[in-house]
């Protein structure tokens, strides 16, 4: 007798709490076996690119914000960097040490968000209980600087919307202080947790040749040994005044990257007390009037401050026609801004270069030949944010 | 190959006619090619030992609606190894096929798929040619300039027919789109005096 034995096609998402957002998995099975996945995204689109394209650059600012909102002002950086490059603005330094110290503190917000979220599709609830007490404490820094929890909108081209309020440099440094225990309580509950190191280790292997042929950037090509870091490699505002180390993964697997993204954290922070020691008082934004708004108080007493405030959020800054691409290094890799201007004040096109897009790819490779209940920890360890990955 | 300049002339020597035109901005490269050199050039580039330019970061391609070649195609190099990038492009009219770089960098086949979804553009041998960011079943080309800002169509839960459905944008009040531009950019000889000053500060 012989028995017909046909795969099954299963349906991952678009609503499953380990999809890490809104994710349609095709999943064709032989038995517990994945055999092919078929990822379709874009359930989250919301058109950021041809928004943009409508908006002045001032105005564009924040869509960036909802890209990869655990980590907002990193993407916010990289827009700035490109309208800076392009009009060739001195950014003054206090204003860089304020976007360091914010990048990193994203950096951190993203990480610990993918270590226990990862920690927690893999079984182990308490890391996550952790790690967002420490998220609510680095979300209020960005509340008081910035207005709000999440959509910061703060970085400007040629600086910062506003200086830090008063006490905020202690608090920020204070947390610093108290921040590596927490890193060590949450080590001390994975790194040498038998069952985490059984669903992690030798799971979603990434080679350097993968890595480098579907595009890796960030933890993925650093967890498979390749040391690139565009903060070392390519820096951008003051990363090169900063002593920081580039922690690099042996085998490539989902343990190695969750090792990586532990020891970034801890570089994060001392990056952080680096730029609070050397920061000193100064402007926060670009003195020229063509380009950052006047201060609220000239504004009474001066015409030509009320002249270019009201230029500039009405017709906003123009910006000469040129052709950029700029990326920095976000929590999750490269991510980058290929801006062409045509000398108004709207950007001609802006296309957004998204770490996650390239990783998800990948997806397919990467799963073959796993188990089932492998989706889960290799989907964790790629950091998949839906915002950015649809854009 | 140290300094893009070298790299320029390595790259200019090396594929002579392939090259149309190449310019140093922004410590980036920027080559324009022929749509047909795309293969050899990539190619090129990616396995030469002097440029490994081993990482596809990005496609994308600009619309110029008033053009007649309208789509400007561009693809993001980058090199680990020397550090560098390369901003390669070439221009197509609107119904032309090109070929897709999946068989060189498999990370290209959801960059073209989002090429093809967002401007419409069809890859010659590309394994699997569908939309990718778009809903199942839309219509048209949204980064295309012609392509309205606020879409054709739009989806809403339909109590009569108990299902959801897809209906022409109404929209409550137009769109509004304000033209602050300046009529006049200011006479002159000031505009001279403000460069000067702004010179010596």
């Amino acid at each position: 007798m012989t028995k017909k034995i046909k795969n099954l096609n299963l349906n991952f998402g678009p609503q499953h709490p380990a999809a890490h957002g809104v994710l349609r998995l095709i999943l064709e099975l032989d038995g517990e076996v994945v055999e092919k996945a078929d990822p379709h995204i874009g359930l989250l689109h919301r058109g950021t690119e041809k928004l943009i394209e409508n908006k002045t650059y001032m105005q564009a600012v924040p869509y960036f914000d909802r890209l990869d909102y655990v980590a907002p002002m990193n993407q916010e950086h990289a827009f700035a960097l490109a309208i800076e490059k392009i009009l060739d603005i001195k950014v003054p330094i206090r204003a860089q040490y304020i976007r360091v110290i914010f990048c990193e503190i994203g950096r951190i917000l993203s990480h610990i968000l993918n270590v226990t979220t990862q920690a927690l599709d893999v079984g182990a609830l308490t890391p996550s209980l952790w790690g967002f007490e420490e998220r609510e404490t680095l979300m209020t820094f960005y509340e008081r600087a910035s207005g709000s929890r999440l959509h910061a909108n703060y970085f400007r081209a040629g600086g910062v919307h506003q200086d830090l309020p008063s006490g905020l440099e202690d608090d920020i440094l204070k947390f610093c202080e108290t921040f590596p225990k927490i890193i060590n309580d949450l080590e001390s509950l994975l790194t040498d947790n038998r069952i985490f190191k059984q669903r992690n280790v030798d799971i979603g292997i990434v080679t350097k040749e993968d890595a480098l042929d579907y595009s890796f950037t960030g933890v993925m090509i650093r967890g498979s040994g390749i040391p690139w870091d565009l903060r070392k490699s390519q820096p951008y505002d003051c990363y090169e005044q900063l002593e920081f180390k580039i922690p690099v993964g042996k085998n490539g697997d989902c343990y190695d990257r969750y090792l990586c993204r532990i020891e970034e954290m801890k570089e994060s922070v001392s990056i952080i007390k680096q730029c609070l020691s050397k920061m000193e008082k100064g402007p926060i934004k670009s003195l020229d009037g063509k380009i950052s708004p006047p201060p609220k108080k000239e504004l009474k007493q001066s015409m030509e401050a009320l002249i270019h405030h009201f230029k500039l959020f009405t017709e906003g800054y123009r910006v000469p026609k040129d052709e950029i691409y700029t990326a920095v290094e976000a929590p999750k890799g490269e991510f980058g801004v290929y801006l062409i201007s045509d000398g108004t004040s709207k950007p001609y096109k802006c296309k957004i270069r998204a770490p996650g897009f390239s990783h998800l790819q990948s997806m397919d490779h990467l799963i073959k030949g796993h188990m089932l209940a492998d989706v889960p920890a290799v989907l964790g360890s790629l950091d998949i944010v839906f915002g950015e990955v649809d854009r | 190959m140290n300094t893009l300049i070298e790299l320029e002339k390595k790259i200019n020597s090396e594929l002579t006619t392939k090259i149309n035109n190449s310019k140093i901005l922004h410590d980036q490269l920027y080559l324009e090619i022929n749509k047909e050199d795309l293969i050899d050039v990539t190619l090129f580039l990616k396995t030469n030992k002097d440029t490994k330019f081993r990482q596809l970061i990005d496609i994308t391609a600009v619309d110029y609606p008033e053009e007649t070649q309208r789509f400007k195609i561009v693809y993001l190099l980058l090199s680990h190894e020397f550090n560098q990038r390369i901003i390669l492009s070439y221009h197509i009219s609107e119904n032309e096929m090109i070929s897709s770089l999946t068989s060189i960098f498999p990370a290209a086949n959801w960059m073209e798929r989002e090429v093809f979804d967002m401007y419409g553009i069809n890859f010659k041998d590309h394994p699997d040619l569908r939309r990718i960011l778009t809903d199942y079943g839309f219509e048209g080309h949204p980064l295309r300039k012609d392509f309205p800002l606020t879409g054709n169509y739009e989806v809403r839960y339909s109590e009569e027919q108990k299902k959801v459905i897809n209906e022409p944008v109404k929209l409550e009040q137009n769109y509004r789109n304000f033209d602050y531009e300046s009529p006049w950019e200011g006479t002159k000889y000031i505009k001279e005096q403000t460069d000067n000053n702004d010179k010596k500060n």
